[in-house]
């Protein structure tokens, strides 16, 4: 299953889109499809501190609950609230409409250590 | 190494996400759980329930060893007659629960498939110390068992099968010949729908899915298959129990609320324990929840009244007919009455949660 080629992923499934010095977060088709249906993504609130490899919030599906992590550290800038009312749209369309956070960081160092697209298929098993 | 039903191919080339399940490589989803679990509701899914144990037991004390391992008496049932029953341990825990039907020539017990060890040696242990004349036979590799439950299944069907299946009462069940094998169709189910669970020959599987396959695998076919995951969100919001969640060897029948299929005026294994909770009244209860905000509660969670810990969640998730998220859970028994506000703890988050009656959701009696 192909993977955007515009992004950077953590092998926790979380893929990073940079715009300038902010970066928004999702999950990865290969996550969703293992999670099944989504439920719930509890949100940090707007201006919460993100630590690279820290967990800043909580997806539940029909299956399972997981943490969810972030591969840089920043200031949360804005929440796709439209998650609240619709969250099946992590699994409708996990790499547009179901963003879930976007993150203002400092310099972009982190970001561009993380996963390319092809190291994330490979660290996943998914190559 | 994973045992595989005869479906097995069928599983694979419907698309099926395979997991392992109780010792079998079972379908999780085809599609989708929440789309499959709507079709269920709105129109009718075949689920492939080959991994649950099949037991026929014979003989002529059959009736005496059923007795002493069942909680419910089976002297009364007659040919066709299928009930829900509990296995149990000598302290009134529960070892699994079962369907029993009394066939022609025998008894046919449906286990779970996590239980059958457990279910095959208890019958075996209680026969050889008794010394009771009766022979315990797994057909579960044998043969094959479909579930096939939604409001058009019978309608569907009823021309297809070979027995008169709208006569058939709730908890009854008929053997016709079908393709020249023999198929036991019963109406009964796990999803709070109306329907047939078949068991037949494994090896009439391609057969019947090859004559079956216009009404039930094509896409525009009203029975469309359907996998665990629906499974497990339609019994939940049917409030059927499950073993592992709501039923384990340390919880016993009368907590669960089972009293209906305990028979205490005849002797079983477990019977004195159960008589001594039955008469002091269960000190926890199992009661169904509504959560006040759309998370899942998980098995295991903390319930709390206040600030204290009063039970645990044992199952929970977001029902989607009731667009509710939903959850069953033991509670002290001061705290099971329906309209108590407990709350959920959600790893720190405390949710609150209301008790409700059960089952949260029942289907539409047909006129």
């Amino acid at each position: 299953m192909p993977v955007p080629e515009d992004r950077r992923y953590l092998k926790s499934h979380e893929w990073h889109k940079a715009e300038g010095a902010v970066v928004t977060v999702g999950i990865t088709q290969i996550a969703t499809d293992e999670l099944t249906d989504v439920t719930y993504v509890k949100l940090p609130a707007v201006g919460a501190k993100v630590s690279a490899n820290a967990a800043w919030g909580e997806i539940e599906s029909v299956k399972a609950t997981s943490d969810l992590y972030i591969g840089v550290s920043g200031t949360v800038m804005e929440v796709n609230a439209d998650l609240n009312n619709n969250p099946g749209l992590v699994n409708s369309d996990p790499y547009n409409a179901g963003w879930m956070i976007k993150v203002k960081v400092a310099d972009l160092a982190e970001f561009n250590a993380l996963l390319s697209a092809a190291d994330y298929l490979k660290a996943t098993g998914h190559d | 190494m994973l045992l595989r039903t005869p479906f097995y191919d069928f599983h694979v080339a419907a698309g099926a996400k395979m997991v392992p399940f109780a010792g079998w490589e079972m379908p999780l989803l085809y599609r989708g759980i929440v789309e499959e679990h709507h079709h269920t509701r709105q129109a009718g899914s075949l689920f492939d329930v080959s991994h649950m144990g099949r037991l026929h037991i014979t003989g002529k004390d059959a009736v005496p060893l059923l007795n002493l391992v069942l909680t419910r008496n089976v002297a009364q049932q007659r040919i066709g007659q299928s009930r829900y029953s509990l296995v149990c341990n000598p302290a009134g825990g529960v070892i699994d629960d079962v369907i029993v039907s009394k066939d022609v020539k025998n008894w046919l017990v449906v286990c779970n498939a996590s239980n059958r060890a457990a279910v095959v040696k208890q019958f075996t242990a209680v026969r050889d110390e008794k010394s009771i004349d009766a022979q315990i036979a797994d057909q579960t590799q044998t043969t094959a068992m479909v579930a096939i439950q939604g409001p058009k299944v019978i309608d569907e069907l009823a021309d297809v099968l070979p027995v008169e299946v709208r006569e058939l009462k709730r908890y009854g069940f008929e053997t016709g010949i079908y393709m020249m094998s023999r198929i036991s169709v019963f109406r009964s189910g796990y999803t709070g729908e109306d329907g047939v669970e078949l068991i037949f020959s494994a090896g009439m599987v391609d057969r019947m899915l090859k004559s079956l396959a216009k009404r039930m695998l094509e896409s525009d076919s009203i029975i469309k298959p359907a996998g665990l995951g629906a499974r497990d969100t339609l019994r939940l919001e049917a409030s059927m129990p499950l073993y592992g969640h709501e039923l384990n060897e340390t919880t016993d029948p009368l907590s669960a609320g089972l009293q209906w299929a305990v028979d205490l005026s005849k002797e079983f294994i477990g019977a004195e324990p159960l008589r001594a909770i039955a008469q002091r009244g269960p000190s926890h209860k199992l009661v169904g929840l509504e959560l006040a905000e759309r998370r899942i509660a998980r098995q295991a969670m903390p319930v709390l009244a206040g600030n204290a810990v009063v039970g645990q969640v044992t199952s929970g998730t977001f029902a989607p007919t009731l667009q509710k998220s939903i959850a069953m859970a033991y509670v002290d028994a001061d705290h099971a009455v329906e309209g108590t506000e407990l709350s959920i703890d959600f790893k720190g988050s405390i949710i609150p949660a209301k008790v409700v009656n059960m089952p949260f959701c029942r289907r539409v009696q047909p006129g």
